[in-house]
C-alpha cells in the first residue's frame, strides 16, 4: 500500500510515463505540484516568463519528438496565458498535456482569488479535459489525459486541479501502466483495392501530403508511393519536409503561397491522393474551385475530416502509415512519363522565382544562407509572418520533424519558445528560430529563459518594423490605405538581446554578411541575428483571401 | 476588399432529427456537448437529459434539425470522449413529442 499526496502522485505519473522536463510559471494554487515537483530526481522544470512562452516550449519539444510534453501553470491568469498555446496545439494536431492549478474545491465558483473556468474556456480548444475531484481519481485522469493526447489525431488535454487536491493524501496498491496509443481502427481493404485501382487509372494523378504524415512517422512510405506510382507529391506548410524538397517528384508547397506551377499542376489533376491533410483554406483556397476535375483519395486518422470540405470519392479513415502500407503493395509500378514531363514544362514555365536569393542582405538571400551555412540536422523554427512564408518557400527541408511552424492557428509570438522547447528536446542539434520584428516582440521575454538555459538557438529577425503581411494586404487588397501596420518607434534588438544576456550579431553593418552569419550559426549558444528587410519585400505568389488558387498574383 | 459574406442557413425548412447520445454521467459532459453544437451555429431545439440505471452514464436526447452540417455534427459529436454512442432516430420517435405537453 503507498500513501502520497495528490502532488506527489502527479509527479509519480508524469515520470512514469517518460516526462524529462517540464516547463512552467509556478503560483499559488500550483504550489504543492511544484513542492513536489522539487523532490523529483527525474523531472527537469525550465522556467519560463509567461506561461504561454511555458506552453510553446512543451509545443516545441512535443513537435521534434513526437512525444506528448507537459507545461504546468497556476489557476487564474496563469491558467488564462496558456490559452493561446493549447488553441495552437488543437489546430496543429501536437500533443500536449497542460496541468493548471485551480483553487480549493470549496471556493470553486465563488469567485475567489485568482479562479477562472479554465476547464469550460478549454472546452473548444482542448481534445479533452479534466476537473480533477479528488485525489484518487489522478490515478486514472492523469494516463488518460497521455492516451487521449497521443491517441489517433494527437491534441492537446488539459488537466485542472484544485489545491487541496493537490494536498490530499492517497492511498493505492499499485501504481497504473503508464498510457500507450489507442490501437488504430482497422483496415478498410474494400477501400484500399479502390484507392489503388485509381491511381493505377489515372493519367494525372498528385500526392498531397499533411501534417498527418508527419505525425504517423509516415515520410518514408509516402516518397516511396510517390515514387513506386510516379506521383508528383505537394505538400500542405505542416508537412515540409516529408519529401525532400529536391525530390524530383517534389512539386513544393500548395496554397496561397506556393509557387505557381504548383497551383496549375492541382488545377489539372485527375486524381487527389490527400494523406493526412484536412482541405486547410490556405491550402486550398476556394473550395469549390479546388482541383475542379480530379476525383479524390482521402487518407485520415481522424473520420471527421473525412467529406468535411471536400467529398472524397474514396475515403480511407486509418493511421496513414498503416493504410500506406497495405496499399503500397497494391499499386502498380508506373513511370507516369507523359504526365511527368508535362509537369517539368509547368515548372519551367511557371517556376518559382526568388529574386536576390544570392544576396544575404535579401529575404530569400538570407534564408539561402543559413540553409547553406547548416545541414539537414538543424531544427528549423519560425514565428508566424511573411518571415515565414519566406521559409517555408525557400528552405530546403529534407527530413520530417525538421520544420517547426504555427500553422493552423498561426500564433505570432510562437517561433522563440517553440524553438526553446525544440532545443530542450535535442540538445544535439542547432536550432535556428526566423522571427519578424512584430512576432519576436509577443514573446521576447523569453530570452531570459533562452540566455539562462544556454541553449543553442539562433534567432534570425527579418526587421523590417511593421507587421508585414497587414502591410502587405493593405497595399494590395485595402487600396494601399495604410493603417496601424507600421510601427513609429524602432527598438534596438541588439541591445535587447544583450540585455537579456545573449549574443547579438548585426548583418546591416557586418562588412562579410556570409561569413559573419554563418560564423554565428556555427558557435555554441544562443545568438540573436539581425537584418534588415525591406517592407516594400512582400511574399509572391500569393492568392488573394478567398480565391482560388489559380488567381495568383505576383511571383 | 468585399469578400462575399455566406447566407446563415435556414435550419427551419429542415426536418427534425432525434439524436440518442449515451455519455458519461459526470459535471461538464453536457457543456462539451451544448459548447460543440453552439460554436459551430447549429442550434438545438430540445434537450433531455437524465441518468441511466447505471448511474455512472447518462442518455441524452437532442432534437435537431436535418440540414447538410448534420452528418459533421455526428462525426465531431462521436470524437467527445464522454461520449460513448450516437443514434439517430427520425422525427417520427415520440421522446420529445410525449414532453410537450409540460411545454405548451
Amino acid at each position: 500500500m503507498m500513501q502520497m499526496t495528490g502532488a506527489e502522485l502527479i509527479v509519480r505519473l508524469l515520470e512514469r510515463q517518460g516526462i524529462r522536463t517540464v516547463a512552467g510559471i509556478p503560483g499559488g494554487a500550483i504550489l504543492p505540484l511544484y513542492d513536489a515537483l522539487s523532490g523529483s530526481d527525474v523531472i527537469r522544470h525550465v522556467l519560463a516568463r509567461h506561461e504561454q512562452g511555458a506552453g510553446f516550449i512543451a509545443q516545441g519539444m512535443a513537435r521534434v519528438s513526437g512525444h506528448p510534453e507537459v507545461c504546468f501553470a497556476s489557476s487564474g491568469p496563469g491558467a488564462t496565458n496558456l490559452v493561446t498555446a493549447i488553441a495552437d496545439a488543437r489546430l496543429d494536431s501536437i500533443p500536449m498535456v497542460a496541468i493548471t492549478g485551480q483553487v480549493p474545491l470549496s471556493m470553486i465558483g465563488t469567485d475567489a482569488f485568482q479562479e477562472v473556468d479554465i476547464y469550460g474556456m478549454t472546452v473548444p480548444i482542448t481534445k479533452h479535459n479534466f476537473l480533477v475531484r479528488s485525489a484518487a481519481e489522478l490515478l486514472e485522469v492523469v494516463p488518460q489525459a497521455f492516451r487521449i493526447a497521443m491517441s489517433g489525431r494527437p491534441g492537446p488535454v488539459l488537466v485542472d486541479v484544485p489545491k487541496d487536491v493537490q494536498n490530499q493524501l492517497v492511498s493505492f496498491e499499485a501504481y497504473p501502466e503508464p498510457a500507450v496509443p489507442d490501437p488504430a481502427p482497422g483496415l478498410d481493404m474494400a477501400a484500399i483495392e479502390s484507392a489503388a485501382k485509381m491511381i493505377d487509372a489515372a493519367e494525372r494523378p498528385v500526392l498531397y501530403l499533411g501534417g498527418g504524415v508527419v505525425h504517423s512517422g509516415a515520410s518514408r512510405l509516402a516518397v516511396t508511393l510517390a515514387e513506386q506510382a510516379g506521383l508528383p507529391t505537394t505538400m500542405t506548410l505542416m508537412a515540409l519536409g516529408t519529401m525532400p524538397v529536391d525530390h524530383p517528384l517534389s512539386i513544393g508547397m500548395l496554397g496561397m503561397h506556393a509557387a505557381r506551377y504548383t497551383n496549375f499542376i492541382l488545377e489539372e489533376s485527375d486524381l487527389l491522393i490527400c494523406v493526412g491533410a484536412r482541405f486547410d483554406d490556405r491550402a486550398i483556397g476556394k473550395a469549390a474551385q479546388f482541383c475542379p476535375n480530379a476525383r479524390i483519395i482521402h487518407i485520415d486518422i481522424d473520420p471527421a475530416e473525412l467529406h468535411k470540405i471536400k467529398t472524397a470519392h474514396v475515403a480511407i479513415n486509418g493511421d496513414v502509415s498503416a493504410v500506406l502500407e497495405a496499399l503500397l503493395p497494391r499499386v502498380k509500378q508506373s513511370l507516369r512519363k507523359r504526365w511527368l514531363a508535362h509537369v517539368d514544362s509547368l515548372k519551367s514555365r511557371f517556376p518559382m522565382t526568388m529574386p536576390g536569393c544570392d544576396d544575404p542582405r535579401t529575404h530569400y538571400g538570407l534564408v539561402h544562407a543559413v540553409a547553406a551555412a547548416l545541414d539537414d540536422e538543424a531544427v528549423i523554427a519560425t514565428d508566424v509572418g511573411q518571415h515565414q512564408m519566406w521559409v517555408a518557400q525557400a528552405y530546403p527541408f529534407r527530413r520530417p520533424r525538421q520544420w517547426l511552424t504555427s500553422g493552423g492557428l498561426g500564433t505570432m509570438g510562437f517561433g522563440v519558445p517553440a524553438a526553446i522547447g525544440a532545443a530542450l528536446a535535442e540538445p544535439d542539434r542547432t536550432v535556428v528560430c526566423f522571427t519578424g520584428d512584430g512576432s519576436f516582440k509577443m514573446n521576447i521575454q523569453e530570452l531570459a529563459t533562452l540566455a539562462e538555459e544556454g541553449l543553442n538557438v539562433k534567432i534570425v529577425l527579418m526587421n523590417n518594423n511593421s507587421l508585414g503581411l497587414v502591410y502587405q494586404q493593405q497595399s494590395l487588397f485595402y487600396g494601399k490605405r495604410v493603417f496601424a501596420s507600421k510601427y513609429r518607434g524602432e527598438p534596438d534588438f541588439l541591445k535587447i538581446a544583450e540585455g537579456f544576456g545573449i549574443a547579438a550579431v548585426d548583418l546591416d553593418s557586418s562588412p562579410n554578411p556570409r561569413a559573419a552569419l554563418a560564423q554565428a550559426l556555427q558557435s555554441r549558444g544562443p545568438c540573436l541575428i539581425h537584418a534588415s528587410i525591406s517592407r516594400e519585400e512582400f511574399v509572391y505568389p500569393m492568392v488573394p483571401p478567398g480565391a482560388a488558387n489559380t488567381e495568383m498574383i505576383g511571383g | 476588399m468585399i469578400e462575399q459574406v455566406a447566407e446563415p442557413l435556414q435550419q427551419q425548412g429542415f426536418a427534425k432529427v432525434v439524436l440518442e447520445l449515451e455519455v458519461n454521467n459526470h459535471p461538464g459532459v453536457m457543456s462539451h456537448i451544448c459548447n460543440l453544437f453552439a460554436r459551430r451555429a447549429f442550434n438545438v431545439e430540445g434537450i433531455l437529459c437524465m441518468p441511466m440505471s447505471d448511474t455512472s452514464r447518462s442518455r441524452i436526447w437532442l432534437l435537431v434539425f436535418e440540414d447538410q452540417r448534420l452528418e459533421q455534427m455526428v462525426l465531431q459529436l462521436e470524437k467527445l470522449v464522454d461520449v460513448r454512442s450516437v443514434r439517430r432516430h427520425g422525427a417520427e420517435h415520440e421522446v420529445f413529442e410525449r414532453l410537450e405537453k409540460f411545454f405548451h
